[in-house]
């Protein structure tokens, strides 16, 4: 399993041909307390770049993109009624969805984790 | 609400440096750089002056005074300006108003005190918002008669403390603030430093608005944050409380297109000013009191839990769209989301059923009283 990070800063854990997005600690931080989770039905297809989710902070709405091609295939559904633990448990229990990966070359142009890290050490 | 300045471009308020070491995030706001929350976080925030106190640095707004050669001079000088009362206003008291445009739209809402002291007999303090300051100045510059002078305040800070502990925590220093009734103020030490001090806000919590020296303003702050059961508190749970409350947002939810009756605060308009008219707008305004208005501000109750925010369209159920949000987000003490906007008077009743379209979908909302959280103000004890 290895695990991407992009610029908008999402997560991106890949397992075979499935990746688990959500967003990181970073991000969660700088949203602050998190009151709601929009997610993607199963099913549907989403390009790089789309709007694949949305995180409601008390201040704002902000949008999750999908960071490579996929299929949505699991959403993780515990978050409508828990969306305080995307604060809690961002890089684990809240993931935000699982998609097929559609198209394995756009993860190189994602970050590892060393790379993420001195990515937001530079913000 | 933020606007594009870069950090060098904006104006500090004296608590500053305090925002930066209590860890608060700053942004840009009206042109000064303002804490939007500190460690604690918005939701924490709102909660704790809630069930506390929370401090505010409310620095940033315009300070000025109306300076005239007698009370009657200088309260008709404002009468011309503002539907409110303030012939009749008495010495210490506060009140609420709002400056109107010919076509009775509102530049500015405001809040006005009267010195408690015959000695400043001809004075009408003013508190006025921070993004409006240059266009309430130069509207008063250009409408006063000549025996009444604008001077505007530079020397004094502006410090909020709200919530149910509030006043207590400020009587431990400024022991006379404690016998202020709601909407009156007065000029007392706090620590020996001189203020004014008024028992108002807004946030629906007894609270008082402190104007205070601004080489002292770090001071205070210090002082009343040493006291347990106050906070600092940020400019986003003001907002949240401030929403709760059903208080209105300058250019939000009122702005120079939405008249006194339209935005639901008549309360600011006192029964001879109603019937005598003699203010701009008045017109529209007696016939909108009169015939009611063809758009009025009302409180939303999503009924699900996604917020919707300003600028969301209002639709009937399943039907076409008849209005548009100006305020909304999640409630921290309703549980919940809330909203604010205007839509024609036929569906201001509370309880009539709405949608509000967000992201393309529906979100069914009910009509709501305002404020969405009982209001808290102080009521002094019958003797």
């Amino acid at each position: 399993m290895t695990t991407y990070y992009s610029k908008d800063h999402e997560w991106i854990s890949v397992d075979g041909d499935v990746a688990t997005i959500g967003i990181t600690s970073y991000a969660q931080e700088q949203l602050g307390d998190v009151v709601y989770v929009e997610l993607p039905e199963s099913g549907k297809s989403l390009s790089q770049g789309d709007e694949a989710a949305v995180v409601e902070s008390v201040k704002a709405a902000s949008e999750v993109y999908a960071p490579i091609d996929g299929e949505v295939v699991e959403a993780n559904d515990a978050l409508a009624e828990e969306p305080a633990k995307v604060n809690e448990d961002p890089e684990g229990a809240a993931w935000f969805l699982k998609i097929k990966v559609g198209n394995a070359d756009q993860l190189t142009e994602l970050m590892d984790e060393a790379g993420y890290k001195a990515y937001v050490e530079a913000l | 609400m933020a606007d594009a300045a870069t950090e060098s471009d904006l104006k500090q308020t004296p608590l500053h440096d305090l925002h930066v070491e209590l860890g608060a995030r700053m942004v840009p706001f009206s042109g000064y750089s303002m804490p939007v929350q500190y460690k604690a976080g918005i939701m924490a925030e709102h909660l704790h002056t809630r069930a506390s106190a929370g401090l505010f640095d409310v620095s940033h707004m315009g300070q000025a005074v109306l300076i005239g050669p007698d009370h009657e001079t200088t309260a008709r000088a404002l009468e011309a300006l503002t539907p409110s009362n303030f012939v009749e206003l008495g010495l210490g008291r506060q009140r609420y108003t709002v400056l109107l445009n010919d076509d009775g739209g509102i530049i500015d809402d405001l809040m006005v005190t009267r010195p408690l002291s015959p000695a400043e007999d001809g004075k009408l303090m003013l508190v006025v918002n921070a993004a409006r300051k240059d266009v309430d100045y130069a509207h008063f510059r250009a409408k006063l008669p000549d025996n009444v002078k604008l001077q505007v305040v530079e020397d004094r800070a502006l410090i909020a403390v709200q919530g149910p502990e509030a006043v207590a925590a400020v009587a431990a220093h400024a022991p006379q603030a404690a016998d202020l009734a709601f909407m009156s103020a007065a000029p007392m030490e706090f620590d020996g430093i001189d203020c004014h001090i008024a028992r108002a806000g807004y946030t629906g919590e007894d609270g008082v608005e402190m104007s205070v020296p601004a080489g002292a303003a770090e001071a205070i702050a210090r002082a009343l944050l040493a006291d347990d059961r106050v906070e600092a508190i940020g400019l986003g749970a003001r907002d949240s409380l401030r929403l709760e409350a059903g208080l209105c947002l300058y250019g939000h939810d009122i702005d120079e297109t939405t008249s006194p009756v339209e935005g639901a605060i008549t309360f600011c308009m006192q029964k001879r000013r109603r019937e005598e008219g003699g203010f701009p707008g008045a017109d529209r305004i007696q016939s909108e009191l009169k015939d009611g208005p063809s758009r009025v501000r009302v409180g939303l109750k999503l009924d699900g839990k996604a917020p919707a925010r300003e600028g969301a369209e209002i639709a009937l159920p399943d039907g076409d769209v008849i209005g548009t949000l100006t305020s909304g987000g999640f409630a921290p003490t309703v549980g919940g989301p809330i909203a604010m906007g205007y839509v024609p008077a036929a569906y201001a009743a509370q309880g009539t059923s709405l949608e509000l379209i967000v992201r393309n979908r529906r979100l069914p909302a009910t009509v709501a009283d305002m404020p969405f959280v009982p209001n808290r103000y102080y009521r002094k004890p019958k003797t």
